[in-house]
């Protein structure tokens, strides 16, 4: 999905080449005026002097980067050492978004296996099935999921009825809440994706293993997921990127007691730190890494194009 | 195109159908003033009332400044942001005489510290913050900060904090005895050592359900405010407000005028209104606080009077106000808050 | 034919896709559940009632949540159809006008917004209008949810527009119809498809937008997902859950629609 739209389809068809610029003229003012031109004002405001209680004063600094990278103690004087407060925020934030990623994977490629080889008219049901939740608000989604989860919540109470566990789970507040919120809000960009590839699959080569004695485990370990891969990375991608930046999760599922990225970034603006350029330098850090991830993406699709 | 231009500009006017009367933009904390009161008000009035909620002092001056000003025409602040608000320059001045019934502001909050004068408000409401205990669940002494801050291993994983830096961070200042603008090196490492400690106690940070979660019992200690307590009494009879023997927090919330406020004849209107003593004693038998106006006695619930949570024991400590630092120290303070949150 | 000798089946991948399938509807089972809960409390059940679907258009929250509606679908209308009709316009350039050197620069500025986090664009579009002064309010959130719709009702437009080979409108010029007939006439009505899902596809996004519209929100404008949130935060109630069941709903149309809508195939 992400090639083609990145490359806007091959066939180029030059019908209304007359017009392109025309055509391509309200895009371009909405897009570079409300979009572009945002985010280079964001850049230009992590390089500003921070005012007392939020907003800027017009002087150029590093101090948001300093900040973000650099500890010079409590009280700002001591010899600056490596900050790890905010690589700590951005390492938690990663490593929650990873497991979620990875619990979407576990559950993700062998929901997508099954429905790829379903019949052709059940397949697109199975795929209508799959895309209904995506589309139910994700703050009511996690709103459910909290509810669900609660000491006293269904979850619990059902569990403790049929005898499973003889106290309620404390789910709620924990890291582990986070990340089942976070897997359970983006599960759909996992299958999806994978689904694709492997409906272009060709199970002849499966077959063509069975007949030189693989077992089923090794084709699916050496045959199906190489051949697949670009969908499962593409799903990766897109649950893990959202992850990142979430703070819904966070802060309705993990108690708002663990800053992540999301939730750092919104305190800077409506919440006690007030520091614009500091949170416009850490949407900036977020911004880049995630570029970084797209770029390593689009490589490893276009290797992916050139060896089929 | 033109089409559409038009019918948004049509939706836009939908969208906010304004009374010819007048309107009012009110900033005000959640789940604090009852509704009747300001459909009383427009009937009074014919001002129509927008009431947009906030969930904390320091949200609301970021939200004013990123852009909010000129949006709103008053707020209600609690009594150290009043001041930091007069200082950031968001609060415009009332005139002599344009508040008909300033008379009525009971004297000893006519001049506060936190606005001389009352240039730029008037009282709201008084209370005070500190914690409350399930005591089905706890059966020791519940007036002391340790609870807090130092919690017997059974309360341990079982508290909840309200999520605002001023109140959490004073209160912490108070369990161990220090001021708080502190600019002794050692007692804020201390403070700032002593919060790591008890935070790996506390099971959430929470302003908005702090009484839900006590009601639901998903906690047994919640840091809380009086008459937030108080309610949740109603919900759960076990719920006892704490007045902790090294002190508490006390507040008083006013209405100020802001700066550039669109409607600033009915943000008047809505002060004068409150200033009746019939008016603000709905509020206080609503939210369960105290008022700051004179004449409001025969109007207030008689059961007011005796609340366990507006009645401090003898045993109780002093209360204290939240202190404004300077730029220099609250930075200190910032970082503490950030330590403590990572 | 059998499981052992089918290469294409793996034990225990159906059981996986029914964990998957419980793990996305337990929750929405559950609030749509609750919602009829007769019970003022979320944690008891009370028996069967719709007091809260009632409340919701009666009760003491029903003004806050009725104008909060009219603000979400008025935004969520107005965004769309703008949105689309750019987006129509754009895929037309990209997709029919050659290959020329803005070709690549201009994809990447449409699909922009949904490569950006969309904490950072909130943040990037909260300092930008502050800083030319742009007062916070309902405009800010309409400008806002047009600029972050455009992709979604682009994509499915391009998918569309690459699926209709150009002999179509060739032979309408052919028979001496101008480029914008051809277009009005055959292009357009082809394309219709991808229109209609890249609209819903915008219209629900912007529905469903929290996080950008709370931070260019102004005074008391309130969207849904706003007001939810902000009466949420205080603890989940039944009249919340009756609201989510009504949006739950809503949205299962909408994607039927689009289902049967994609499935329509006029090139034939």
């Amino acid at each position: 999905m992400a090639g083609g739209a990145a490359s806007g389809g091959s066939a180029a068809s030059d019908t209304y080449k007359e017009a392109r610029h025309w055509l391509l003229m309200p895009s371009w003012l909405v897009l570079g005026f409300f979009v572009f031109a945002p985010v280079c004002v964001m850049v230009i405001y992590s390089f500003l002097t921070k005012e007392f209680r939020g907003g800027v004063i017009w002087e150029p600094t590093l101090a948001a980067y300093d900040q973000f990278f650099f500890d010079r103690g409590l009280f700002g004087d001591s010899d600056p050492t490596l900050q790890w407060t905010y690589i700590e925020i951005f390492w938690r934030s990663i490593w929650q978004a990873g497991l979620a990623t990875i619990m979407s994977l576990l559950i993700g490629f062998p929901t997508a296996y099954f429905i790829a080889t379903r019949p052709d008219g059940t397949r697109a049901l199975w795929v209508f099935l799959i895309t209904i939740p995506y589309w139910v608000n994700l703050l009511i989604r996690t709103v459910s999921m909290k509810f669900l989860l609660r000491d006293e919540g269904p979850m619990n109470d059902a569990l403790l009825n049929i005898g499973l566990i003889g106290e309620p789970l404390q789910i709620i507040n924990t890291n582990l809440a986070v990340q089942l919120g976070l897997f359970y809000s983006y599960l759909p960009f996992m299958v999806l994706p994978i689904y694709a590839s492997i409906e272009r699959y060709n199970f002849t080569m499966s077959e063509a293993a069975a007949d030189l004695y693989a077992t089923k485990f090794t084709t699916l370990r050496r045959i199906v997921l190489p051949a697949v891969k670009p969908g499962v990375i593409a799903g990766c991608i897109l649950v893990f990127v959202p992850s990142l930046g979430a703070f819904l999760a966070p802060d309705l599922l993990g108690g708002a007691k663990n800053f992540m990225i999301g939730s750092l970034i919104e305190e800077q603006f409506k919440g006690n730190a007030g520091n614009w350029p500091f949170g416009a330098a850490a949407s900036m850090i977020l911004l880049s890494m995630v570029l970084v991830l797209l770029l390593i993406f689009a490589q490893q699709q276009r290797r992916a194009g050139a060896a089929t | 195109m033109k089409l559409l231009t038009s019918s948004a500009m049509a939706l836009a006017l939908l969208a906010n159908t304004a009374a010819a009367e007048g309107e009012l933009v009110i900033y005000h904390w959640f789940e604090y003033i009852p509704a009747e009161l300001l459909e009383k008000f427009t009937a009074e009035t014919g001002i129509t009332v927008t009431m947009d909620t906030f969930d904390s002092n320091e949200a609301m001056l970021a939200s004013l400044k990123a852009g909010g000003m000129g949006t709103y025409d008053v707020a209600v602040p609690t009594d150290y942001m009043v001041s930091i608000m007069a200082g950031e320059g968001l609060l415009d001045t009332i005139a002599d005489g344009e508040l008909a019934n300033k008379g009525n502001i009971a004297p000893e909050w006519a001049d506060p510290s936190f606005d001389p004068g009352r240039a730029h408000s008037i009282p709201y409401q008084w209370g005070s913050t500190s914690f409350a205990v399930n005591t089905d669940d706890y059966d020791g002494d519940i007036n002391t900060t340790d609870l807090l801050f130092n919690p017997p291993a059974e309360l341990s994983g079982k508290i909840n904090m309200l999520d605002s830096q001023g109140e959490v961070l004073a209160m912490a200042s108070i369990h161990m005895g220090i001021p708080q603008c502190s600019t002794d090196r050692d007692e804020l490492q201390a403070l700032n050592d002593m919060l790591q400690e008890a935070k790996t106690h506390w099971a959430s940070f929470n302003s908005d359900t702090a009484r839900e979660v006590l009601v639901s019992g998903d906690v047994s200690v919640g840091m809380i405010f009086d008459g937030f307590s108080a309610k949740a009494r109603e919900d759960r009879a076990s719920i006892t407000y704490a007045f902790p023997t090294q002190g508490y927090v006390v507040w008083m919330d006013s209405v100020v005028l802001l700066n550039d406020a669109p409607n600033r004849d009915s943000a008047i209107a809505f002060m004068d209104f409150m200033l009746e003593p019939e008016n603000i004693a709905a509020v206080s038998n609503y939210a369960r606080y105290g008022l700051g106006v004179t004449g409001a006695e025969e109007y207030l619930d008689p059961e007011l009077a005796t609340l366990p949570e507006s009645n401090p024991p003898e045993t109780a400590g002093e209360g204290s106000f939240i202190a404004v630092c300077d730029e220099q120290t609250q930075a200190v303070y910032d970082q503490i808050w950030t330590n403590l949150k990572n | 034919m059998s499981v052992n000798t089918d290469v294409k089946t793996y034990t225990g991948f159906r059981a996986m896709t029914l964990v998957c399938m419980f793990i996305l509807y337990a929750p929405l089972i559950v609030v749509t559940a609750y919602s009829f809960n007769a019970s003022e409390s979320i944690t008891t059940w009370g028996g069967w009632s719709l007091r809260w679907y009632v409340d919701v258009f009666s009760g003491p929250e029903s003004a806050k949540f009725q104008q909060a509606a009219v603000n979400s679908f008025s935004i969520a209308i107005i965004a769309a159809t703008t949105a689309t009709a750019i987006a129509t316009a754009a895929a037309t350039a990209i997709v029919r006008g050659g290959k020329y050197r803005l070709r690549t620069p201009s994809l990447g500025l449409i699909t922009l917004p949904i490569m950006v986090p969309e904490i950072v664009l909130a943040v990037a579009t909260l300092i930008f209008f502050n800083s030319i002064g742009f007062t916070r309010g309902y405009m800010t959130i309409l400008v806002a949810h047009i600029a972050f719709c455009i992709p979604f009702a682009y994509l499915p437009i391009q998918a569309r527009m690459q699926g209709i080979e150009d002999t179509f409108e060739h032979a309408a010029m052919d028979l001496y119809a101008t480029k914008a007939q051809a277009f009005r006439r055959i292009l357009f009505p082809l394309m219709m498809p991808g229109i209609i899902s890249g609209f819903l596809l915008a219209f629900i996004v912007s529905l469903d937008d929290f996080i950008i519209t709370n931070f260019v929100k102004g005074a008391g404008v309130e969207t849904l997902p706003t007001a939810i949130f902000g009466s949420v935060k205080q603890g989940l109630k039944p009249n919340i859950m009756a609201i989510s069941t009504m949006l739950l709903s809503l949205s299962v149309v909408m994607v039927t629609i689009s289902y049967f809508v994609s499935k329509w195939d006029n090139t034939k």
